[in-house]
Formats: C-alpha cells, sequence, structure tokens
C-alpha cells in the first residue's frame, strides 16, 4: 500500500472520474460487441481483475451481462524471468468457459510497454480460438514498446516513464494516482 | 516475488517451512495447467535442462521430463549405460561435460550418498537431487507432502506411519525431514535390522511392530520391499516380512479411518501391501504421477528466477 505521506502524490482520476470512465468503457463495449452471449470479460492479475469486476458490473446496468467471466495470470508467459530477480508468484489462470468462437474483453488497470498484455494474449490463444480478442484498460501512459493498442480507454496520460500509476480499488469508490517511483524499484 | 535460497535443491533439509510451503503453492497453480488443452507454457523457454541418471528410475526420469517440456525448455536424458560414465570416467568430468554444453539445470540420479552436493559445489548450473542413495530423494518427498495436503489440508500433529526397506528407500530420509519441518508426528515401522543407525537424531517414534506403529495413523507411506544382494542379510525372507509388516485390511483398519496410503511406486503386492490394499491405494498412486509432474514445474520454475 501506498503511504501518501512518504511522496508527491497527485491524482489522475477522482473517484467521480473512475466511476464513469468505467460507466463510458461499458457503453462502448456494449456498442462494438452487441451480442452478449458471446462476450466474455477477463482480467489481467492482479490490478485487472477488480476492475474487470467493474466493467461487468456496468455491464449488468445496461443490460448486457456478459455470457462469461475469468481472470488470466501472465507470469508464466512473461519474456523476462531471468531478469527480474527471484521468480514470481504463480497464480492460476482462472478460465472455465470454451474461448472459442467467444469476442474475449481483456481488461487490465493500466497499459504501459504491452508486454503484459502480449503475455496475456499469448495464453488466452492457448485455451483456444477466440474470434477476436479486445482490450480494455483504464489507464493509457502511453510508452509502448510493442504494436498492442487498447480498444476501450478511460482516460490517457502523459507522464514520464519513472512515475508509478497505481488504481486504489476501494469499498466505496476507485481512484487513480500517480506518485515518483520510490529509490530501489526500477 | 519468492525465492529459494539456494541455485540448487539438493535434499529437505536444507529447506524451510516456509520454502516448502512456497513450492507447494507453486505446484498448486501449476496443477491447473494439466486440465488445459495446451498444457505447455513458455516459461522456460531457451533454457536446457539435463537428466544424469546412474540408477534406473523410470518414474522420476520422465516426470522431470514431462516437467521440463511442459514449461518450454529443451531437455536431453543421459543414461549411465550409454555414457561415457560406462567407461570409467569421474562423475565430475562428465557433469562439467554436460555443462560445457551450456546446461541450466543438472538433475542427478546416483547411488552415492552426496553424489548431488558434490556437483553443485562444482558446477555453475542448478543442480537438483533426484535421489542419492540411501540420503536424499527431496522431489519425492514433496510429492508426497503435496498429495498430503491436497487430501489432509493440515501437517500439524498429522499421524503419518513409513514402511519400507528404509536403508534402501529413495525417499525416508527426505520425508522424515519434510513431515517434521511441517509438524508432523512421525513413526518408522520396521524389523530392527532394517532401522537406519541414528534415526533417533530425527526425533521420530520407532515401532517394531506394525500394529503399533500403525495404529491411529493418517498416513501411511510405503516403498517397495525387495530382495537384493544389499539387504538379504537383514531380510530373512518376503514371506517372513509379508507375515510381520504386509498392509492388510486388517492391519490398515487400526489406522485412522479414511487413512491415506500413499505407495512411492511399482508395488509388490503380497509383500509390502496386500492386493485388496494395493486396489484401494491405486488410485492415489496414479494421482500422484500426476502431482509428481506439478511439483517437478515448481521446482524447476522457482529455481530458474535470478538470486540476489
Amino acid at each position: 500500500m501506498t503511504s501518501e505521506g512518504e511522496y508527491e502524490v497527485s491524482e489522475i482520476l477522482s473517484v467521480a472520474d473512475t466511476g464513469s470512465a468505467v460507466a463510458r468503457m461499458a457503453s462502448e463495449i456494449v456498442a462494438e460487441n452487441p451480442g452478449a452471449d458471446e462476450l466474455a470479460v477477463v482480467g489481467i492479475h492482479t490490478g485487472g481483475v477488480p476492475l474487470a469486476e467493474r466493467i461487468v458490473a456496468a455491464l449488468e446496468r445496461l443490460g448486457a451481462k456478459p455470457a462469461a467471466t475469468g481472470t488470466v495470470d501472465i507470469t508464466l508467459y512473461r519474456d523476462d524471468l531471468s531478469q527480474i530477480g527471484p521468480a514470481p508468484v504463480v497464480r492460476s489462470t482462472d478460465i472455465t468457459f470454451d474461448v472459442a468462437g467467444m469476442t474475449v474483453v481483456l481488461v487490465d488497470d493500466v497499459i504501459f510497454t504491452g508486454r503484459t498484455v502480449r503475455a496475456a494474449i499469448d495464453n488466452l490463444m492457448d485455451l483456444g480460438r477466440p474470434r477476436r480478442i479486445e482490450l480494455a484498460v483504464l489507464v493509457d501512459r502511453g510508452g509502448r514498446e510493442l504494436p498492442v493498442q487498447p480498444d476501450f480507454v478511460g482516460t490517457r496520460v502523459d507522464i514520464e516513464r519513472d512515475r508509478i500509476i497505481e488504481v486504489l480499488f476501494g469499498d466505496d469508490g476507485d481512484r487513480v494516482i500517480t506518485y515518483p517511483c520510490p529509490a530501489g524499484r526500477r | 516475488m519468492v525465492a529459494l535460497q539456494s541455485k540448487d535443491l539438493l535434499g529437505i533439509q536444507a529447506l524451510s517451512e516456509g520454502d516448502i510451503r512456497v513450492i507447494l503453492d507453486a505446484a498448486a497453480n501449476f496443477q491447473t495447467l494439466a486440465a488445459r488443452p495446451v498444457k505447455k507454457v513458455p516459461a522456460l523457454r531457451g533454457k536446457t535442462v539435463a537428466n544424469l541418471f546412474y540408477e534406473p528410475s523410470t518414474r522420476t526420469r520422465l516426470s522431470f521430463e514431462l516437467a521440463a517440456k511442459r514449461l518450454s525448455a529443451d531437455f536431453i536424458n543421459i543414461t549411465a549405460a550409454t555414457s561415457s560414465a560406462a567407461t570409467g570416467e569421474t562423475l565430475t568430468d562428465t557433469a562439467k561435460t554436460v555443462e560445457a554444453m551450456q546446461v541450466d539445470f543438472l538433475v542427478v540420479r546416483h547411488s552415492m550418498a552426496g553424489a548431488a552436493h558434490q556437483l553443485a559445489r562444482q558446477m555453475e548450473c542448478s543442480v537438483i537431487n533426484a535421489g542419492d542413495g540411501p540420503h536424499e530423494h527431496p522431489t519425492q518427498t514433496l510429492v508426497d507432502l503435496f498429495t498430503i495436503w491436497e487430501h489432509e489440508k493440515r501437517f500439524e500433529g498429522l499421524k503419518v506411519a513409513i514402511l519400507g526397506d528404509h536403508p534402501r528407500s529413495p525417499a525416508t530420509i527426505s520425508n522424515i525431514y519434510g513431515l517434521k519441518k511441517m509438524g508432523a508426528e512421525v513413526t518408522l515401522v520396521g524389523p530392527s535390522t532394517l532401522i537406519p543407525p541414528g534415526v533417533d537424531q530425527f526425533r521420530v517414534r520407532v515401532a517394531t511392530r506394525l500394529e503399533d506403529g500403525i495404529a491411529g495413523a493418517d498416513v501411511i507411506l510405503l516403498s517397495r520391499v525387495e530382495i537384493t544382494d544389499a539387504n538379504r542379510l537383514q531380510i530373512p525372507s518376503l514371506r517372513e516380512y509379508a507375515r510381520f509388516y504386509c498392509l492388510t485390511p486388517r492391519r490398515l483398519a487400526l489406522a485412522a479411518d479414511d487413512a491415506l496410503v500413499l505407495h512411492s511406486g511399482s508395488m509388490n503386492r503380497g509383500v509390502e501391501i496386500s492386493p485388496e490394499v494395493a486396489d484401494y491405494a491405486f488410485p492415489l498412486l496414479v494421482q500422484q504421477v500426476t502431482n509428481g509432474i506439478a511439483v517437478r514445474m515448481a521446482v524447476l520454475y522457482l529455481l530458474a528466477g535470478e538470486r540476489e
């Protein structure tokens, strides 16, 4: 958890802004995919999972409850295992439906280099052959190292590479903050 | 992020309870991969795993091979009978030659206690002990612990009886270390000729009567008993061993209800286990094979991360 006293913390999206961004993304997803019976919403561990839950709730409010939901863990698909120190914790990918023929909306909180999304797409493809994969992110901070672009975006920010963007999910609303990278972290 | 302290996995002795839990947790997640249509993940792409086996152990060898392949590592198999080891080359020379082929993991099975430890000191690559004679066989123990956890969901206070030809059984010492570290109560069962000297230092109970040893046991670990040149002075005959130590339905009834019977493989029906109990235990033995792949994937994966 971030202790806000130690760093200079600024807000990117307030609780109200975050709520309306999620609602707008949900309505864009409905507009793009009219048939909810072939729609699956899949959150990428860790930050994408609570965001996916919010998007699913917003879709339900629009009367477009997705046919399936799930989570993916990209740990085993990373391209930097031997560069990142001790092995990251493996969480399970929890997709119990058949992805074949589905339109899968991948959800992550922040998109940066695009490497996480690349890994998540590889993971999904190992589970079957989705008809289509779309990408929804709350914050697009630029800095892409791969040709991966989101289809649904909450907000775009132009920010220095070494700052951290964090989505704080809470019971009384979510918000997005940014602070400088603490010493000792890359 | 989690790390094992060492680049190698040589025995359970050097692991902490926390290390064991990290491995078992990772194994539980790797196990979910077995249900997928594509069972392979790219985590160890570009790494090479070599099996160097000086003793036959088909089950362990195949398990490591599949674990490596499901993590997308390249895999080579060296068996002593067909390699230069048969010409009298030393273990170290053979292993160094293999390492020169840019191998990242060396999985070693050898009849001499300490063989893997010696190699680990001399090698840059990760060394995994797949059984060093009467000493340790850590991955077998981790598989047993994983299966026990799956069924019992606890270790603390669990009563475990271990039966078999203890001086020859590859995992007895590892099992004692592992179970004691996790808080289980361990009883070693067998005729006094098969109880390894110095076993009292492990703080385990020793029972020379099977009935005493398995009374109230939650888990019974069995391994194959057969007469070999090494033990023919310690076991007079298989009939005599079976008469006193064969796990029969009547003896099994002394253990706790629904006691878990885990056999380490290739059962000698009618010797250490009666055919009826063997049939009861067989589904678990099959499950142990599946669990073995997941546990070895977890070990390879956790050793592959860089250490500080």
